[in-house]
């Protein structure tokens, strides 16, 4: 028993005015403090050791979150410069995606180029000998032949400024492509940017593949006018289309199907504010396996090396993402394929 | 004498109306233009047309020069007539396929014309 319970317990038993029936009472009541005393001091006890244990528990787990905290941060760090080098490798892709398309291209754009320079060559020689003509029905006095011929001579300097024009847009068109896109919205006229991409396309890959062919039909509206697009970039999703229904044609030509005739058409349609470019094949279409993933980023079905897989998913950011318009495809497997590019002015 | 150029730069009709003015008007010559190896055969397989001497690109869209020179050699009814292939890629696989396939001559773009109405005067 508690020391100064046990005190009072000795004086009270020795007190002689008190009756035995109050000191039992009062031994009692005693006791029973004693035993609340000591649950209580047993309570604090506890208490004190819960205490001691939590503060060890907590110390430990500030610790815990410390070492946490700073792995997260380090973890961050590393993320945040996985995330720089992969936009900077997205970067680099895509301008090697454009210089790939345009390496393709390097034999068309010879070609496009080597056609009016021809035509400027010849032009300027037969402007020469005309010339001389003019200059001889001069001197025997024919001034109506002399006159007829200066009109030739008007008609073959035309010819030589339109076709230095024509070499001219091809130049500016190849360095705008191999440029990186300033995203400014120009007045563009799509049916001569379709065009200029359907004939370098088709040259590029007759220089490098002389038995490829292919019928191109075109089907221009127009009416369309001058619409405000990125050309670089509307320029780079309209060569992807082709070059891909060039691909298609070649792909179905190699099965040797009889009387098959490879066909690639680009149209171009004014309805109401929609201007729509379709680019169709009569390739070997795409299977509908694959029709969920060709908008991915690197999903090709070319054989390695002969496609970075990044063409469609980049010209599908680009009409979306950076024209607010729509890219869709339609296709047959074995029949046809083809896009649909619907941008709004 | 009737000649048929195949080539499909429209412009090449004005460079050859220009450049043979002389011939054109002293009928000498006379040509006519076809834009494409199917527009060609269209144009010789019309029995009132009939070509002394086809002219053609080899590369064109569709049917190619190579591919028409085929098909006159090994189809037409006619008495084929001369063909002279024109490209703009001289290089040997053309030429050689070109004079397998039995063209009479070969010539590369930009066309040297004194050389070819040499060449055509040869023939006339």
């Amino acid at each position: 028993m508690n020391l100064h319970l046990q005190n009072i317990l000795n004086v009270i038993q020795q007190d002689e005015n008190l009756s035995a029936e109050h000191k039992n009472a009062i031994t009692k009541s005693l006791k029973d403090a004693d035993k609340e005393l000591e649950i209580t001091a047993f309570k604090l006890d506890r208490t004190e050791k819960v205490k001691r244990t939590t503060a060890i528990l907590l110390e430990e787990t500030i610790q815990e979150l410390e070492l946490k905290r700073k792995a997260i941060e380090e973890t961050n760090t590393a993320l945040q410069k996985t995330l720089d080098e992969l936009k900077a490798t997205q970067a680099q892709l895509i301008q090697s995606e454009k210089m790939a398309s345009l390496g393709e291209l390097t034999a068309g754009i010879a070609h496009e180029i080597q056609n009016p320079l021809n035509f400027v060559n010849n032009f300027s020689e037969v402007s020469n000998e005309l010339i001389d003509e003019m200059t001889e029905q001069l001197d025997k006095g024919n001034a109506e032949e002399a006159k007829a011929i200066a009109n030739e001579v008007k008609m073959s300097l035309e010819k030589i400024n339109l076709h230095g024009k024509r070499a001219d847009g091809i130049v500016k068109s190849m360095l705008q492509h191999s440029r990186t896109s300033s995203n400014k919205k120009e007045p563009t006229d799509i049916n001569v940017l379709a065009d200029e991409y359907l004939r370098l396309a088709y040259h590029g890959l007759r220089a490098k593949d002389k038995s490829f062919n292919a019928a191109l039909k075109t089907d221009y509206d127009e009416n369309i006018g001058l619409i405000k697009i990125i050309s670089q970039d509307i320029g780079r999703v309209i060569l992807n289309l082709i070059t891909n229904a060039f691909y298609a044609v070649m792909e179905k030509k190699k099965l040797e199907v009889e009387g098959y005739e490879p066909t690639v058409t680009v149209c171009t349609k004014k309805i109401d504010n929609k201007i729509i470019v379709n680019v169709k094949d009569n390739g070997t279409g795409i299977p509908q396996k694959a029709l969920d993933k060709i908008f991915q980023p690197f999903f090709t079905t070319k054989p390695t090396g002969q496609g970075t897989g990044l063409g469609l998913s980049l010209s599908y950011d680009i009409v979306t993402k950076g024209h607010g318009g729509e890219l869709k495809v339609e296709t047959k497997e074995g029949e046809y394929t083809e896009f649909i590019i619907i941008l709004t002015v | 004498m009737k000649i048929l150029v195949v080539d499909d730069e429209k412009d090449v009709q004005v460079l050859f109306e220009q450049r043979f003015r002389k011939e054109i008007r002293d009928k000498e010559m006379e040509f006519a233009f076809a834009y494409s190896g199917e527009e060609a055969l269209n144009y010789l397989n019309d029995l009132r047309h009939e070509a002394v001497l086809i002219l053609s690109d080899i590369n064109m869209p569709g049917m190619s020069g190579l591919e028409l020179l085929r098909h006159i050699k090994e189809k037409h009814q006619q008495p084929p007539p001369v063909v002279m292939m024109i490209t703009a890629y001289g290089d040997a696989d053309n030429y050689n396929t070109a004079m397998k396939l039995g063209a009479d001559d070969f010539l590369t773009k930009p066309l040297e014309f004194s050389l070819l109405k040499e060449k055509l005067k040869a023939i006339h």
